[in-house]
């Protein structure tokens, strides 16, 4: 399993967030995490990757439980899962190319320039390598953000929000990219609330769909 | 399509942005304690020399002073000349001229004094060899042979004077090491508030998979070569001080304040410790920062 989570539950400020979740991401899965805002679908995809400890509970990253990993025990499980945020998350005085090629860096990796411009090309920012990130479009930086997840092979993909502010001919083009990677096996998680971008997924790939309700992690129904 | 650039992992401090007020702060503090320090440095060298001159000087002579009967003083003086060129460790012995002893108290009398009529002592200046000589010794002699004479070997002068350089020296060596110690105050005061100003930077690099070790390394650098930097214009700046001050003459307390000969190369060292400092200041900042926010 690559990411596993047991009766976990998170508090926010003395108020329970999240209580008995149990989730698991098999390789090569395909989910989508919906609910309203403030249902705790960040939250829970922060617990995916470590950002946050659980208040209580067990989770498990590719059979490694979080609880005893050390700081840098969660970096080496981090190189192997990408993650996009809705804000991105770039630095800003960095170029693009320079911020999609940082996992290599800050793992004292060589960049591998031709597979970068390849993959730059792949989501449709061959042209922008030299751009600073304010400079971008927020499309454009989300498929940034979606080019920096992957360079690492990583195995699962947590995507929050992933099309929250870009235009829906955007968010296909970025849906259709996290579909062909599904396709080459990595593990997919999108956490939405865009109902939409769901409906269009499912029916190009198998993808099971997960609601947050009163804090709680529920199938959702076969409308989607 | 043209080949970026891009960063590599020995260039890590550029995931740090170059400015930023604590980039200002640690360039400015480190230029400003170089500066200092090149100033302490010269007041310590400074003192080592004038201590080690003020004790040669004053060692290597001493001096007779005979008081007798205008009847007596020359064959005194005659006897007490005698005594010496006998003594082991004198190399030379010289009796001051009126003229000379009238230059002495001029300062306290002005230049019309009477000598002649006066009962002055005669003085006698004493050059001793290197080995120096029985100072105990020599006044049991004269005690006997010229119950006039006093010797004075300078050592009452000479102590308190080499004593007084040796504190100048130390506290010299003291104000170097709390200019060190503030640098280091100021440097981890900078890259604390950077590590704070910059946790975005710090949880994309985590995001990516950075260890601490990339990240201590990538704030290090930034400051430790933001302190070198800060600290070579200071030390240029101090040195350029001492280039352009007067030349001083041989009297006055200060005489010689400043750097001789191989001393100018010393101040070069400054730019490396403050570095050095900037290093182990920084290093400490991020390890603790980094523990806390995990």
């Amino acid at each position: 399993m690559v990411i596993r989570l047991a009766n976990v539950a998170h508090d926010y400020g003395g108020r329970a967030l999240l209580a008995g979740i149990d989730l698991q991401i098999a390789p090569g899965a395909f989910h989508f995490l919906t609910g309203p805002s403030g249902a705790g679908k960040s939250t829970l995809l922060k617990l995916c990757y470590g950002e946050l400890r659980p208040s209580s509970g067990q989770i498990e990253l590719f059979g490694q439980s979080l609880a005893t990993l050390s700081r840098d025990g969660l970096a080496d499980v981090r190189r192997r899962i990408g993650v996009i945020h809705q804000d991105c998350r770039f630095l800003d005085h960095l170029t693009l190319a320079e911020n999609v090629a940082l996992p290599f860096v800050a793992t004292g990796r060589p960049v591998p320039t031709r597979d970068l411009l390849d993959l730059l090309s792949w989501v449709g920012l061959g042209e922008q390598v030299e751009s600073l990130p304010p400079t971008l479009s927020g499309g454009e930086r989300q498929r940034a953000a979606l080019a920096r997840a992957v360079i690492l092979s990583p195995e699962v993909v947590l995507a929050d929000e992933p099309t929250g502010n870009i235009d829906p001919e955007m968010s296909q083009r970025l849906l259709g990219l996290l579909i062909e990677l599904n396709r080459m096996g990595t593990a997919v998680m999108i956490a939405t609330h865009d109902m939409g971008l769901i409906r269009a997924a499912k029916s190009q790939v198998s993808a099971r769909v997960l609601r947050i309700v009163d804090r709680t992690l529920q199938q959702a129904g076969a409308d989607l | 399509m043209r080949l970026p650039s891009f960063l590599t992992a020995g260039e890590a401090d550029r995931v740090v942005p170059a400015t930023g007020p604590s980039a200002l702060l640690t360039t400015i503090s480190a230029a400003l304690m170089a500066f200092l320090a090149v100033f302490a440095l010269a007041l310590s060298l400074s003192a080592g020399q004038l201590a080690m001159r003020w004790s040669d000087t004053l060692s290597q002579s001493a001096t007779l002073r005979l008081s007798a009967t205008p009847s007596e003083i020359g064959a005194q003086t005659t006897a007490v000349l005698e005594i010496l060129r006998t003594t082991p460790g004198i190399a030379g012995t010289r009796v001051l001229e009126l003229e000379e002893q009238r230059a002495l108290l001029e300062p306290w009398f002005g230049p019309d004094l009477p000598l002649e009529s006066l009962a002055l002592p005669r003085l006698i200046e004493i050059i001793e060899s290197p080995e120096g000589f029985d100072a105990t010794g020599l006044r049991l002699r004269l005690a006997s042979e010229a119950p006039g004479a006093v010797l004075d070997d300078h050592t009452r002068w000479r102590r308190p004077l080499v004593e007084a350089a040796g504190s100048l020296r130390a506290l010299a060596w003291v104000s170097a090491a709390l200019i060190g110690g503030l640098m280091a105050a100021t440097i981890t005061l900078a890259a604390g508030f950077s590590l704070a100003a910059n946790a975005q930077v710090i949880r994309v690099l985590r995001l990516v998979g950075a260890r601490d070790a990339f990240i201590v390394r990538a704030f290090v650098r930034r400051f430790t070569l933001r302190a070198l930097g800060g600290a070579a214009i200071g030390t240029a700046l101090g040195l350029a001080a001492f280039a352009l001050l007067p030349v001083a003459g041989e009297s006055g307390f200060l005489t010689g304040l400043g750097f001789a000969g191989r001393g100018w190369l010393m101040p070069l060292a400054i730019p490396p410790l403050a570095a050095l400092i900037a290093w182990i200041a920084t290093r400490i900042a991020a390890q603790h920062h980094l523990r806390k926010e995990s």
